[in-house]
Order: structure tokens, then sequence, then C-alpha cells
């Protein structure tokens, strides 16, 4: 008589889980640089995760080794996606030695991308730093889709040598453009290179750009964020309308685990697009 | 006035001044064209020269210990090269290369002293501009040697 | 439906086992107080008599000591080294199970454990603990599978503090020592003038169905108006205060205090507050393979803001000193919480500060970060 109370909840068989990682597999691997690599992966069923926008990452699993938090740099035909994956722990060692064809766990799409609607009928900025181009390309491919819809784009990358320059062909193609100023600069050269060198701060005087009607869109080193986020508060651009991507350990993903807290957001789940408005003040504080 | 000294007068860095000091620094200026790959200053050589950079773009170099060039800075148009007129013992740190065809207007360093020291208030005021662009370049070059796409 | 306004019935001591009995029969196992390994933890009860009956905890800074009392009570003590949390959010739980197959490989979920389970002897301070970890765990956009079942599973027995602990401050922060709400049952120990006997009060249909099977008599007015006094008692007895107001912003303003280099001098970094505390919630995902590598399974394990891996980027902590750590833990519990949450993460209970092995107290860090230091000028820019 007593197991009939409706009062009582039933148990559950089983716990589906929304940190399980769904089967996919790798299509292409295209090496970038010595320790960079970009995967094109693929839903190996069919789960596929949901398309994901600009600016959002995606939990990538290698299997028996762990997760790693990669962003979107390419949303492909079909359901394929690219990321860009660079040597720098023992998850992104075992990503960047899988090769066509290999299982890989997916799980996503997380995370707030960047503010495109925002953007546009705006002139936009985009100033990325070393690996913080990837994240921004599928901002470039979507402007470019839609290439009327904006006022100037100003591209400034900025990497440690011409060797670190991600995205060869692309930065190609967009340096050829009329309708977007591409500025890549580099921390140090040989005497072979022909372009810039300095600190990405340093090509901002360069940049065309109405203040009042700007958006800009900054990935890269904290500290380069900070800077080149305070030159664009020096040119008028509003603190509310300058967005950093931000960069914290991170475990599940879904705001339970606590890991990626930066002050009061979760970046996972708050982020990892932020306008400057809301971090300047923990951005000035050290080991926040 | 000379179209030198008129294009003196209207660089950041002079805007403003004393017309009288302008008037000294510009003694034996000269206005320098350099084609890509041309040598402008030679590291270790008497540092004599700033140069106002009108247009095209000029490297900062060393020497590599193995025999390359290392570029650790470029200056584009509106911006200064060279310090080491200022400081004594007036040699150049480094070398300064034309990246492609570049334009400038070349200061003289002694003449530029003695502007300075001949009307103490105004070349107070140029320091006070000169020095900001010494103190940027600092910090940019620490930002570099911080090497933050290492990792 | 409000099962709570029936009123007040009272349960003497000799018939306490009917209770528990009254519990098992409705199917539910019972956790609650025990004394094990000289200290009042949590775990299955199989009796009455697994209940620290006649013990009380003696609890300062750093430190925590169980003692005789000249009495029988049951619940004469306050709050152990254990948490509620453990039973919802384990210290380890497998998340489930990767099977290599065919050069992919399949998800098993994990089958759920979710025994039903009465909570015997929640505190006031407890429960508002239990409704924090409830908004981190299933209040926000992605519900914790495995908390939900769990918690959905569970019958909130609330005991009513008789006395107030050395590091006790539930009174400040708002969390007791009354139950306002959130219990299924709420009793009251009363160990006298009378016989030694309970208040009992239904807080939920699901307390009122347990509770309605003893037909137990109302309680009388004169024994609502004890109850009240010695609730009174307990409040004036806490033996911290910490003033909650403008928690948020203090914190917020103060992240370059030299309290916290002074606090770091002395925090080891341990992570004792953040296990005791029955809010922290952080954890991290192990990799488990089995030796074949066929199987993978994916545990998750409570995990903690002081330690050096927690904020592990391109190989590198960011929060590397002492100081930050703190602060992080700090800022957060009293803080950030606010903004995430809607609520601070502290209940008041003192955990913390008992089980600090250095004795750090929160409330007086906060005192001090509310002292206010001279501005050491306007920042400049030096060579």
């Amino acid at each position: 008589m007593l197991a009939d109370r409706s009062t009582r909840p039933p148990e559950p068989a089983e716990l589906p889980s929304p940190l399980a990682p769904r089967p996919y597999r790798v299509g292409r691997v295209l090496r970038e640089t010595s320790d960079t690599m970009t995967l094109t992966v693929r839903p190996a069923s069919s789960a596929a995760i949901a398309r994901p926008v600009p600016g959002q990452f995606n939990m990538l699993y290698a299997v028996g080794v762990g997760e790693a938090a990669i962003s979107v740099s390419g949303v492909l035909e079909g359901q394929e996606i690219a990321h860009t994956v660079r040597r720098a722990g023992k998850v992104t060692e075992a990503l960047a030695e899988l090769t066509p064809g290999d299982a890989l766990g997916v799980r996503g799409p997380y995370g707030h991308g960047w503010p495109l609607d925002l953007a546009r009928g705006n002139d936009l900025v985009l100033v990325a730093g070393g690996l913080g181009l990837p994240p921004l390309r599928p901002v470039l491919e979507a402007v470019l889709s839609d290439r009327g819809a904006f006022g100037r784009v100003e591209v400034i990358y900025g990497a440690r040598t011409p060797k670190d320059l991600v995205y060869y062909a692309d930065l190609q193609d967009w340096r050829q453009r009329s309708d977007l100023r591409l500025q890549t600069t580099v921390d140090v050269a040989g005497g072979d290179w022909n372009g810039d060198v300095g600190v990405v701060t340093r090509r901002l005087p360069d940049a065309r750009f109405e203040p009042d009607r700007t958006v800009a869109m900054l990935c890269g080193p904290e500290i380069m964020m900070r800077l080149t986020a305070q030159a664009l508060v020096e040119r008028q651009v509003p603190a509310s309308r300058i967005f950093l991507s931000m960069e914290r350990n991170m475990k599940c993903a879904i705001g339970l685990c606590g890991h990626c807290q930066f002050g009061p957001s979760f970046l996972c789940r708050d982020g990892p697009v932020l306008p400057f408005s809301r971090l300047a003040p923990f951005l000035s504080v050290k080991e926040v | 006035m000379t179209g030198l000294e008129e294009a003196v007068r209207h660089h950041p860095l002079f805007r403003g001044l004393e017309p009288a000091l302008v008037h000294a620094a510009v003694r034996g200026a000269t206005e320098r064209e350099a084609g890509a790959g041309e040598l402008l200053a030679h590291e270790g050589s008497p540092a004599d020269s700033l140069f106002l950079v009108l247009s095209g773009k000029v490297a900062l170099q060393m020497d590599r210990p193995d025999g390359g060039a290392l570029t650790v800075q470029t200056v584009g148009a509106g911006e200064v090269v060279g310090w080491s007129w200022l400081v004594p013992p007036h040699r150049w740190r480094f070398d300064v290369r034309a990246m492609k065809a570049s334009r400038a207007l070349v200061l003289d360093g002694g003449s530029l002293r003695e502007a300075l020291q001949g009307h103490p208030a105004a070349g107070f005021q140029f320091l006070l501009r000169f020095l900001p662009l010494l103190a940027e370049r600092l910090e940019n070059t620490r930002l570099q040697l911080m090497d933050l796409h290492a990792r | 439906m409000d099962a709570g306004s029936e009123g007040s019935q009272v349960l003497r001591r000799e018939e306490f086992p009917r209770l528990f009995s009254a519990l098992e029969d409705a199917g539910y196992q019972v956790v609650g107080p025990t004394v094990r390994d000289g200290a009042i933890v949590y775990d299955r009860l199989h009796g009455v008599d697994d209940l620290p009956r006649g013990w009380t905890d003696r609890q300062g800074p750093g430190r925590y000591r169980l003692e005789r009392r000249g009495d029988d009570a049951l619940f004469g003590y306050n709050v152990g080294p254990f948490t509620w949390k453990k039973f919802l959010f384990p210290p380890r739980e497998r998340l489930f199970t990767v099977q290599r197959e065919g050069g992919s490989f399949t998800v098993v979920p994990e089958p759920v454990e979710a025994p039903l389970t009465a909570f015997l002897g929640v505190r006031a301070c407890e429960l508002a603990g239990l409704a924090v970890t409830d908004r981190v765990f299933q209040g926000g956009p992605v519900v914790d599978p495995g908390y939900a079942a769990r918690r959905s599973r569970v019958l909130l027995v609330a005991v009513q503090c008789g006395q107030a602990g050395g590091n006790c401050f539930c009174a400040s922060m708002r969390t007791g020592p009354s139950v306002s709400g959130g219990a299924d049952l709420v009793l009251t120990e009363i160990l006298g003038p009378g016989p030694h006997r309970f208040l009992v009060r239904a807080g939920s249909p699901r307390g009122a169905e347990v509770l309605s099977p003893l037909n137990l008599p109302p309680a009388p007015e004169e024994d609502e108006r004890t109850v009240g006094e010695l609730l009174d008692r307990t409040t004036r007895s806490m033996g911290r205060e910490m003033d909650p107001t403008g928690l948020r912003d203090l914190l917020r303003e103060t992240l370059q205090h030299p309290r916290w280099e002074e606090v770091a001098r002395r925090c080891l970094s341990c992570t004792n507050c953040t296990l005791v505390c029955p809010t922290c919630f952080c954890s991290t995902h192990e990799e488990v393979p089995d030796l074949s590598e066929e199987k993978v399974e994916r545990w998750r394990r409570w995990d903690s803001c002081f330690n050096l891996g927690f904020t592990e980027l391109h190989g590198a902590p960011v929060r590397a000193s002492g100081r930050s750590r703190y602060r992080q833990w700090l800022t957060h519990k009293l803080g950030t919480w606010h903004d995430q949450f809607g609520t601070s993460g502290c209940i008041g209970c003192g955990r913390c500060i008992t089980w600090c092995p250095v004795g750090i107290d929160l409330t007086e860090e906060v005192a001090a970060l509310r002292v206010p230091v001279a501005p050491a000028g306007p920042p400049g820019r030096t060579a």
C-alpha cells in the first residue's frame, strides 16, 4: 500500500548525463604551425551537436585521455566543424595526434558567442593575438558572407613570430580584399619578414573606424586584450561595445563545476565572450 | 622659412613649440628617401640624427648571433626613430633599415641639442613630448619580452 | 494545502522509536547523526540507539571536542564535519562509462541509485544550505541529473537547535536557529521542565503522511512557548556574529585589501573549509580507463578552489598565490554567490572555522576587510 503513495517520486532507471560526449570522427587535419593543427570533425552517428555560432566552444574528448575546451574556428558544409588545437597539455597532445577517420568525442556548443547582431550596421574592429584568431575566424566568415550589413572592417592579428601565424591561406585572401583591412604584426622577426613588428596595440592608430559606431572583438592573451581594450576606450569606443573572449580552466562547461569563474561570471555559461565594461574591474586585479 | 622647416613645425613633436627652437632645430636638416632594404643607420656608428618618418616603413634591427638580422620593431609614417642623438655616447643602438620605399625628415642631432639648450623652456616642452615615445617603446618591448603568445 | 498549519504534536522521548519506525515503514532509509571517531557524523542509522545520546560538541576556531552532557539529549550538539551534501553530491561519483566499439564509442549511462532517504536531524542552517545547493545543481539552465534524482527522494526531518555552538552565526545570516520552511518534519527537543519530549510539526504533505499513523496528541500551548524561549536562548548564545549587509559590494571593492596577504600567511591551502562547507560545490573530472582500455569510466570528485591545479591554464595556475585562492573562496562564498545564485553561499554554520587547522575565522576576516585602508595614492607609471 505504501508503494502507491503519490507524494513520493519514482526512482528513474538511469541518468542520461549532460556531460556525455557524442561520437565524432576526424575529417581533415591541417598543420598550421609546428605545434598547432586544425581538425575538422563530423558526427559518427545521428547524434550531432547543435550548430555553433561564432565565439562558442566545444568540449573535445580524446577517448581515454580527457576533455579540453576548444573554440569553434569554422562551421563548414553539413555538420562539419573546425577546431584549431595547440599542443599544450595531455588532452591537446592527444587531439593533435589524431588522423582522418579517428574517433573523438564532442559535446557543445557552449557559451555566449560574439555579438554579431550588435555589430551589424557598425564598424567592426577585430583584434587577435596568437591563438586568438581561431575564435574570430567564424566572425569574419559571417561578415564576409553578408558584407553589406557592416561598416568598415579592421582586422589586427599579432603573433609571436611569422612562423606562428595560423590560417595562411585565409590571411592571403583577406589581405587581398578591398572590403576589409588586415594588419599583421609579430613580436620578433627575421630580416625576411616584410610585415610589422611590435605589439598589436601599435597597429591601432592606423585602424580606421568611427568610435561611436564601432563594435570591437578581442581575443588573445589577457594582457594584450586588456591593453587593447584600454586603447580603444581612449579612442572613445564605449567599453560596453568592446568584447573579449576570456579563457579559464574548464571542466564541465555547463556551470556546475566551478572551475571557470572570473569574478561573478562562469565563463563557460556567461562567457566566454563578455563586454569590457563587465570585465574591467576584475581584469585590473591579478590572479582573479 | 623653408618648406622643410614648415613641415617640422607641423609635426606632432614640434607643433606649437616656440618658433625660435624649431628654427634652430632644423639647422642642417635634410629630407631623405630610401629604397626597400636600404640601410639608414648602422648599429655602433655615430648617432647624429632624429628621423621623422613621413611615409613607408622602417625596421629597427639587431644582428643575430647566427649572422641574420632580427627585427624588433617596425616604425611607420608619423612616427619617429632615434634617441641616441640625445643620450651620450651618441651611437646607434640598432640598425635602421627601410622595409619599403620610405621618406623621412632627418634632423641633425647636434643642432637639436643646441636648440634644446638654447631654449630651455621650449626644450623642456619638447622633452615632455619625446619622453613618452621612449616610455611607450620601452613598455612595448617589455610586452614583447613577456612572450605572451608562447603558451 | 498547508500541512504545517495543523499545529504541533507531542512525541515523548520513549516513543521516539515509533517515529523512526514510521519513517522506515514509509520506505525511507534513515541517515542522521551518530558518534564515530570522536565526532558526530552523518551516516546510515539503524535505530534510535545510533543517535548521539548524551553527547555534545564543543567548538572553537580550529577546535572540536565531544563532551558528555549531563542529560540524555538525542540532539544536544550542533554541527559536525559532515554535511548532507555528501548524500546528494557524493565526494566521488561515476558519471558514465565510455565503451569503445568498432573504431568509435558509445556512452553507457549510469544506473541510478536514489533510494528513498530520510535526513534525520537537519539543522535550520543546513536547510538553508540545501536550498543553496538546490539552486546550484538544479536551479540553473542545466540540471545535475544525479543530484536531482537523489534530492527528489529525500525527506527532510529538521531538528531545531536548543543551543548554539562556539562557531555558530546562523542568527547573523538569518538562516536559523528556527526553521521557517523547507523541511518535511520539524522537531524540537524539550529536555524539561516536564518529561523529555519532542514537539513535532509537519512542514509538507509528505511529512504529514509519515506522522499520521503515529496519532500523536496535540501540543499544549505552554510547549509552544517553551520552544519559543528555547530558540530565543539559542539566538542569544551564538558563538560568532557577522554583519551580512553589503557584503557583496564590500568584497567587490576590497580585492586589493592588504588583509588578503595577512590571511594568506596563516592559510595552509589544506581545502578543509571547502570540504566541510555545506554549499561548496566545485568538482573535477577523472578519466579512468580499464587495463584493456576498452572501457573508460568518467568520474566526478570534489575539488577545491584552494588546490593549485584548480585554475591550471596552459600548464600554470592562474591563482598561484595562497592570497588569491583564499580571496577567491571568500569573495565567492559571501560576494559573487549573490550574483550567481541570488543568495549568499554562507549559511552561518561555522564549520569552516572549526575545521580550519589554524583556526581562520571568516567572521573575523570580514570584519578586518570592513576596515578601510589608506589609499596608496594614484596609480603611477614609473620605469
